[in-house]
């Protein structure tokens, strides 16, 4: 006869773990699995399908001038993606050794507290003809004519980095807030001027979480559809107001599904991508070294 | 000889209202292995940050074979620090923490290979190039710290309680080895310490500081044997203290006096020599060492009106392998600690036990006057 185990060494870990499971695959798989489908039909003629396997979704998207629109999001992405995080990273620094953390981090989380689209909205009333900084710089008779701030690509990269500056910042804030600050000084004193202590001490130091912060940012961004949309002209739109205008003007759903699915893959190649250099990057420096002394 | 003379000048250092640092003067030798020593805030790791250029002091210079280095960024001084939590770069192995001055420097990687693994032999870490500082133990880490801070050959290297960290046993061990590194690259070693036995076993010299104060500079045996101040002699080692007053003073030998304390707490008259003069009536700090006193179970026999003799009872014999420790209440109702050697193998254990009554005895060359309290 087996004895009956205590209760405290019964391993439920997957039964707790089981919600998890079910909202995974209603809202992560199912969905995906979805537009993977979807994107392989004939499009219906009011939206929709037809269960009819197609490529001519992936045909129509690469025989037209889409490349263009997919190259130029891939570059606003990677813009907003660069400026954000040359943001965050001396504004990460600053909060990890400020005294006021608390206040700090609040401030970084405060606009959360406000809808997107009316903080977007702001920027118009900002950069708008008649805006705050036009009427401003009009008072002032530095300027005549109002500036064209609003309704271009540079536009859409400012509020792009200002909407997802704080997703930059929170994860770089808790890297540097781990870092040992003595560390600098040491390399300071081993020879190290104040920017190579910077780079080769505290910036590989804080890897994990300039990755993530690039995460956070990269994959929102480049699936943006309401900045673009509001601040941007006709010709900055991107990849994300696509889908939208497939989805709710042109009704062509399996060219949506398309469109998303180059979202879904880029980001996800990126993230892996992003998440395998730390490992890369450790074993060339090792590679490196071992080679040079089989040299000797 | 390699290595630099260091002066420090009328340093003060003020952190808000709190004086870290007040006049401090010491000048090193070159290839010296000087201690800055004391208890914790008392200035002594503010000095070495001066000395390695994390910190500006607020009057006064420090100069390196003469020339001032005040100004001088950290990264441009011929000083290297061993800190006390290591400061090893976590994203690096041993090997690229020891070369990250060469790589800096732009050393090319041959030269790099063999000057790293030199250092690293100095420091025996052969074995554990290739891992990552998290997986050393706290001695290895320190190791790699002390190759890491030689590497560039420094003139100086500062050496922040590196040992603080350790336990006692791998304590010992690395300081001697400290030692031996420092005899074998003959640099100037300055060391920040606040364990005395440590000062006074590797030392030339030690400055012992208090409340931002260097109170004395000697070698160990200066320092143990005639403390400049009752914090000095309180401070390193154990020793019996008291509040005495000068009776007489009269001329001894060439160079001393031979001095009669009135010790109230003692309740008797005690002879003392000392290298100064004393004027009868001043107040002074009397102080003899517990291994310098004697204990006895018979009364001494000794003709010399210079010995000191007290009746007592042991109040507490505390045996401690290599010696034992007597707490003796004198008949006056004052304590003093008596440290006996075992030279020879006691059959019975110590022939000395709780409550006997015993004579203790100092002669006056073993006590000393430590400070005069007023003029």
């Amino acid at each position: 006869m087996s004895r009956p185990r205590p209760l405290s060494s019964r391993n439920y870990g997957a039964a707790y773990s089981f919600p998890m499971g079910i909202w995974f695959t209603l809202f992560f798989l199912l969905p995906i699995g979805i537009i993977v489908t979807y994107s392989f039909m004939r499009k219906g003629i009011h939206g929709g399908v037809e269960w009819q396997p197609t490529f001519d979704a992936y045909i129509q998207m690469f025989n037209s001038s889409y490349g263009k629109l997919f190259v130029r999001t891939l570059w606003v992405t990677f813009v907003s993606t660069v400026l954000a995080i040359a943001i965050a990273l001396p504004c990460g620094y600053a909060m990890a050794r400020s005294k006021m953390q608390t206040l700090l981090l609040f401030l970084v989380i405060i606009p959360f507290w406000t809808n997107s689209l009316i903080r977007i909205n702001a920027w118009i009333a900002i950069l708008g003809n008649e805006g705050f900084i036009n009427e401003t710089l009009m008072k002032l008779g530095i300027i005549k004519e109002s500036l064209p701030l609003l309704y271009n690509e540079s536009a859409v990269i400012l509020v792009l980095v200002y909407m997802y500056l704080p997703y930059a910042i929170l994860p770089i804030f808790t890297a540097m807030d781990k870092f040992d600050f003595s560390l600098l000084e040491a390399a300071r004193d081993l020879g190290a001027t104040k920017p190579q202590s910077m780079f080769k001490v505290l910036l590989p130091n804080v890897r994990a979480g300039i990755v993530t912060a690039i995460i956070f940012t990269f994959i929102p961004i480049f699936g943006a559809y309401t900045v673009p949309l509001l601040v941007g002209g006709k010709d900055s739109y991107m990849l994300g107001n696509i889908v939208v205008d497939q989805v709710t003007k042109v009704r062509n759903w399996p060219l949506a599904s398309a469109f998303s699915m180059v979202i879904t893959v880029v980001s996800t190649v990126g993230v892996l991508w992003m998440m395998g250099t730390s490992a890369r990057e450790a074993a060339r420096v090792k590679g490196a070294r071992v080679k040079q002394e089989g040299a000797l | 000889m390699k290595g630099c003379d260091i002066s420090i000048e009328h340093v003060s250092k003020t952190f808000g209202s709190f004086n870290a640092l007040e006049d401090a003067t010491i000048a090193i030798k070159k290839g010296e292995f000087f201690s800055l020593l004391g208890p914790s805030g008392c200035g002594k790791t503010t000095l070495l940050r001066i000395i390695a250029g994390f910190e500006t002091p607020d009057s006064g210079i420090v100069t390196f074979d003469g020339k001032n280095i005040i100004g001088i960024d950290p990264n441009k001084r011929q000083s290297n620090t061993v800190f006390q939590n290591y400061a090893l770069f976590p994203h690096l192995s041993v090997f690229e923490n020891v070369a990250f001055p060469l790589r800096i420097r732009k050393v090319d990687q041959k030269t790099i290979n063999t000057k790293v693994m030199e250092y690293i032999h100095l420091v025996q870490l052969d074995a554990h190039v290739d891992k990552k500082p998290n997986q050393l133990s706290g001695g290895q880490k320190q190791r790699v710290a002390i190759a890491r801070a030689l590497i560039n050959e420094p003139s100086v290297l500062l050496l922040d309680e590196p040992l603080s960290a350790l336990d006692a046993k791998l304590r010992q061990n690395l300081l001697v080895e400290l030692d031996a590194i420092h005899d074998q690259i003959g640099i100037t070693f300055i060391y920040v310490t606040h364990d005395q036995s440590e000062a006074l076993s590797v030392s030339d010299r030690i400055a012992v500081m208090n409340q931002g104060k260097v109170l004395q500079i000697g070698t160990p045996f200066e320092i143990y044997e005639s403390p400049a101040t009752e914090f000095v002699a309180k401070f390193i080692g154990e020793t019996n203290l008291f509040d005495s007053r000068v009776v007489e003073c009269v001329p001894y030998t060439n160079d001393e006096y031979m001095v009669t304390l009135d010790v109230p707490e003692l309740g008797q008259k005690i002879k003392v020599t000392d290298y100064d003069e004393t004027k009868p009536g001043q107040q002074v700090s009397f102080t003899v060492r517990p291994e310098k006193v004697r204990i006895t179970l018979d009364e001494p026999q000794s003709n010399s009106k210079e010995i000191n003799v007290f009746k007592g009872v042991v109040e507490e014999p505390v045996y401690s392998g290599f010696q034992s420790k007597f707490y003796v209440k004198l008949d006056n109702g004052a304590e003093i600690k008596v440290y006996a050697q075992h030279q020879n193998y006691l059959d019975d254990g110590p022939d000395i036990a709780w409550k006997d009554r015993v004579y203790v005895s100092w002669s006056a060359n073993d006590g000393y006057i430590v400070e005069v309290i007023n003029q």
